[in-house]
């Protein structure tokens, strides 16, 4: 998956998890959590959904990285560039 | 022949779980529902843990722990069950304090809080809200040193009825005190300041039933009176559960029974390092309770206005986090119960709590128990009588539990009601760390408990169960 790509799949993901709000035109280097009203739960719910769509594993201590759209990206790339959209 | 509860199930699962409280159902679901086989043992003949109800003649039905919880069941409902549980919860709009320092009404969420603190408290509106961003801002990975006390004393000092107004609703939720640590004390006040007190329409009866439909259709193998007598573990990690007579083969346990009885009871201490042993050892368990149960006859009619949905009532001078656990009792939650909980019945019940010790409780000869069950429910009568006037003549029935009825429906140490002590939280959190493939999700650490700590905690367990299962 291009990095386009898995931008894609997280906002599918956080509109599941946050029906009410609009993920489609999030800031790239804003926190999530300036824009959108998530908590602790919503944070595990993405890895979660993460895992359960794309069999990625993300360990608890990389859990920061999920802070923003771009750091997000960056951390997922080298982990689904391999894999098929 | 005794009947066989595990017929027909199978010689191996993906993953048993141990318990069906809130935490352990929810895990169950989890896990069910990311593709995993899943085995649910229950010891009592019914599920729901302390979610729990009962019946007794006259069509009455008595929720035991369904007082109030947070607006974030219903998030949580929504998304870890399914959206007709989470429609069915409706908010508890008048809540009421009683004690010889005030006596006042509330909403109970953060605005109306603030009312009551700048209006009738006097205290600077700026302080309020510094409090309440402070408590919100706690998370439990913060500073674990401050106390509840000291926090209160830095936002209000010497202001002991503020101190009650605000922590002895927490202290009933949780069993939590002044001398926990205040990030506790924060979280959980925060969870109810967002957006008040909820309850379930319907009754934990209804809520447990529609749990235990949607487990089925997820394909979750739920078994009742299964107790799991042992978790085996070989070459460090686990490989199977004992219950019923029958050894059943797992990748992964996730036991919702007591922490520590997990640990000593169920795994056995030889089969974890010294260290993680002494600290499982050193940890507290929380307080247990006792309670009352009142069902009015059917004709009468309880005074909505004056009575409200929740009254936190005390007739002590001060508030002492010690002297609610005392057993001459001073300070009584009343739940009043409304036909509207369950339409199609029109009961209207009272349920008095207190916290409890288990000492208290646990040594007493068979015909001092009874009678200290009996002196209970005399004394309640008489206390309630302040609010319901000549209470003993509208009465069809009354029952009473006490911290021995909880160990006996939950097998939780010493009746214990709300899991552990905050320590306990790094203790459930390290068992995989100890033990490949065991799980700990139930009550713990305060902030992991209550229905929606429960609730939230089976999903935060599952989330390293399903890691673990994939790898
Ligand atoms: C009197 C009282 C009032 C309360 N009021 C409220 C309230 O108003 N709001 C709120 O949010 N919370 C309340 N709580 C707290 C709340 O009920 C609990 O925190 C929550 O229900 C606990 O869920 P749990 O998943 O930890 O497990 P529990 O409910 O403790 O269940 C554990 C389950 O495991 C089973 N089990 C144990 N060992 C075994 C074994 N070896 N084999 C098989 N099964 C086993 C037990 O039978 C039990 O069903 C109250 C608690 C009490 C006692």
């Amino acid at each position: 998956m291009t990095g386009a790509e898995i931008k894609e799949a997280v906002v599918e993901i956080l509109s599941d998890i946050a029906p009410d709000e609009d993920c489609t035109n999030l800031k790239e280097d804003v926190a999530f959590r300036d824009q959108l009203e998530l908590d602790s739960m919503d944070f595990l719910d993405i890895v979660m959904e993460l895992r359960k769509r794309y069999r990625v594993q993300i360990p608890e201590e990389d859990y920061p990285q999920l802070a923003s759209m771009a750091s997000t990206v960056a951390y997922l790339e080298p982990l689904m560039k391999d894999m098929e959209k | 022949m005794p009947k066989d509860f595990l017929r027909d199930a199978k010689d191996a699962y993906d993953v048993v779980v141990i318990g069906s409280g809130l935490a352990g159902l929810t895990a169950a679901n989890t896990l069910a529902r990311n593709g995993h086989s899943v085995l649910l043992l229950e010891q009592h003949y019914k599920l729901g843990g302390l979610a729990t109800w009962f019946r007794r003649p006259g069509g009455h039905i008595f929720d035991v722990s369904l007082h109030g919880f947070p607006a974030g069941m219903i998030k949580s409902c929504r998304r870890y069950w399914n959206s007709q549980i989470a429609d069915s919860i409706v908010q508890l709009k008048h809540i009421r304090f009683d004690n010889p320092m005030f006596s006042l009404s509330t909403t109970f969420d953060r605005r109306d809080f603030t009312r009551h603190l700048v209006e009738r408290f006097g205290v600077a509106r700026k302080t309020v809200d510094e409090f309440f961003d402070t408590a919100r801002a706690m998370t439990h990975l913060g500073d674990q040193s401050m106390t509840a006390g000291e926090l209160f004393e830095r936002f209000f000092p010497g202001r002991e009825d503020v101190v009650r107004l605000l922590m002895e609703p927490i202290t009933y939720a949780n069993g939590s005190t002044l001398e926990d640590p205040a990030l506790t004390y924060g979280i959980v006040f925060s969870n109810f300041m967002s957006k008040g007190v909820y309850t379930f329409a319907g009754g934990t009866d209804k809520l447990i039933g529609m749990m235990d439909a949607e487990l089925r259709r997820n394909g979750v193998d739920v078994r009742i009176r299964c107790r799991a007598e042992k978790i085996h573990v070989e070459r460090g990690r686990v490989a199977a559960v004992t219950a019923a007579g029958r050894r059943i083969g797992c990748r992964a346990v996730v036991s919702n029974g007591n922490l520590k009885g997990t640990i000593f009871d169920l795994v056995g201490q030889a089969c974890f390092d010294p260290r993680f042993i002494e600290e499982a050892q050193a940890v507290r368990l929380n307080n247990s309770s006792t309670q009352v149960y009142m069902a009015l006859k059917p004709d009468v009619r309880l005074d909505e206005a004056e009575c409200g949905d929740l009254l936190f009532t005390s007739t002590a001078p001060v508030f002492r986090t010690d002297l609610l656990l005392n057993r001459q009792v001073t300070s009584r939650t009343y739940s009043f119960y409304y036909p509207k909980t369950r339409p199609e019945r029109n009961r209207s019940l009272i349920v008095s709590s207190t916290n409890a010790r288990y000492e208290d409780w646990a040594g007493l000869g068979r015909a001092d128990y009874q009678e200290s069950k009996r002196r209970l429910v005399e004394t309640t009568l008489d206390a309630v009588e302040k609010y319901v006037p000549k209470i003993r003549e509208k009465i069809d029935a009354t029952d009473c539990a006490t911290p021995l009825t909880f160990e006996r429906y939950t097998s939780h140490w010493a009746g214990s009601s709300f899991g552990t002590k905050f320590e306990g939280l790094a203790v459930s959190r390290r068992l995989p760390r100890e033990i490949a493939g065991l799980y700990h999700a139930g009550s713990v650490g305060i902030i992991m408990s209550g229905w929606l700590g429960a609730v939230n905690y089976g999903v935060i367990v599952s989330n390293d169960v399903d890691a673990f299962l994939l790898d």
